[in-house]
């Protein structure tokens, strides 16, 4: 446990507290309500109201009509009935219908906390933006949720502090450098952006900026999706990352392209109707690998292939700037 | 732009929820993966009609948190759990991309102003 609070100071100023008061003011109710209630409408019986609860042993249930929340009722209710021998009337007359203290589902845990505190009730109906019932959130739910968010945030913090701070300050050698490899497959949409994602990943993970990071993801994310539209057999992304440079190489065995000038030029593009139709081939890719590159340089030959070097240059503004704190 | 103003905004629903509350700075409407990546900006709204994964992966490559799907277009499985996966929220919306552009607009996000001339 000792140890656990002192990972938790060393991520950040503030150190514990400000974690719990971020997360509080973070996470929406949505994140931590039970989405999956029993409800009843308001013409059921108080009988069926009382078997429910027995049966799933809760103490209470929203009243919904038309997925609209018309009230709540409770286990007192349900004494209330009892005593006056009314099981067989409906659920209406006995519910609270009016002042009904509800959660939003995307209003933060930490206004949800102030209403339960305000009004001293034990759980809220949550209604999301069109006013339907989502769930149901109680302290308890707040209080597991933001347990099992500083549980996750303990195992980052210990994988934090396992990680280099700086760019492959971790390995040392005469020539560092790291090689990825991923085979594309030609009319692969689904998996398409599954390299692209990786590279991204492990450059955060081995401490790159978010920024460079996001770079070299886009130019790839571009270059695979052309392996997965125009080559015979798709093709090879290889990924060598140098501490201060990063090298994408693309490259398929056909069909090649004729005229490499004029497929740099924006908006040129022989992508099919069907390849438009999932969001590419407009003619853009090139152009966007371009402004993410520091050098791009494109060999192709019709009826051998097409090989895309893209070279990323790590500058000193762009290696182990994520905040240490 | 909270996710709740742009529920509103746009009578939009929530098929994935978001991991964390967001402050939406601006948006991107387009149905051309290259056109959003080369526009990308922080904390931006996807506005997309198109529903296939790809939509998922331009919007986690571009680091845009939520996407919101048009003219009443519901995902396929494979959208909805990749989205889940990467942790990208989902929205889904009953207007055309127009009239849901026109909404957000009017109700206070912002786009990327005037763009540069790219002579094709």
């Amino acid at each position: 446990m000792k140890r656990q609070f002192a990972l938790l100071g060393s991520m950040g100023r503030g150190g514990a507290l400000t974690k719990i008061h971020e997360l509080v003011r973070e996470m929406p109710v949505s994140r931590v309500m039970t989405a999956s209630v029993f409800t009843l409408p308001p013409d059921a019986t108080m009988q069926q109201l009382k078997e429910l609860l027995r049966e799933h042993r809760i103490s209470g249930l929203p009243v919904v009509e038309d997925q609209a929340l018309v009230g709540i009722v409770s286990i007192e209710d349900l004494i209330h009935a009892l005593e006056v021998q009314r099981l067989d009337a409906p659920i209406r007359e006995f519910m609270t219908s009016s002042n009904l203290v509800t959660a939003h589902a995307q209003e933060s845990v930490m206004e949800a906390l102030r209403r339960f505190e305000k009004t001293g009730i034990g759980r809220m109906p949550v209604l999301n933006a069109r006013h339907e019932l989502v769930g149901m959130v109680t302290r308890g739910d707040i209080t597991l949720a933001l347990l099992d968010a500083l549980q996750e945030l303990y195992t980052e913090a210990e994988a934090y502090q396992a990680r280099p701070q700086r760019f492959f300050d971790a390995l040392e050698s005469e020539s560092t450098s790291l090689q990825l490899r991923y085979r594309v497959e030609k009319g692969d949409f689904a998996r398409g952006g599954d390299a692209s994602a990786k590279i991204k990943r492990a450059l955060l993970q081995i401490g790159a900026s978010p920024q460079l990071a996001r770079r070299v993801a886009i130019a790839t994310y571009e270059a695979e999706v052309n392996l997965i539209i125009h080559t015979h057999n798709g093709g090879m992304i290889l990924a060598d990352i140098q501490p201060n440079e990063i090298t994408i190489v693309a490259q398929d065995s056909g069909p090649g392209i004729a005229d490499v000038g004029l497929a740099r030029q924006p908006g040129w593009s022989t992508a099919t109707p069907e390849v438009r139709e999932m969001g590419f081939g407009a003619g853009m890719g090139l152009t966007n690998i371009e402004r993410c590159t520091d050098k791009l340089s494109i060999w192709s030959a019709v009826g051998v292939g097409t090989r895309v070097l893209m070279t990323f240059s790590v500058s000193p503004q762009e290696i182990g700037e994520q905040d240490a704190g | 732009m909270t996710l709740d103003e742009i529920l509103e905004a746009a009578d939009a629903e929530v098929l994935v929820e978001l991991p964390f509350t967001v402050d939406f700075e601006s948006a991107c409407a387009s149905d051309l993966m290259s056109d959003v990546l080369l526009f990308t900006k922080p904390n931006m709204l996807l506005v997309t009609g198109l529903t296939n994964p790809q939509a998922i992966r331009t919007a986690d490559m571009a680091e845009a948190p939520a996407v919101m799907f048009v003219r009443g277009k519901y995902p396929p499985a494979e959208t909805l759990s990749l989205a889940e996966e990467m942790g990208i929220g989902v929205l889904l919306c009953r207007y055309t991309m127009f009239e849901a552009a026109g909404l957000l607009y009017a109700a206070g996000l912002k786009g990327l102003g005037q763009l540069p001339i790219i002579r094709q």
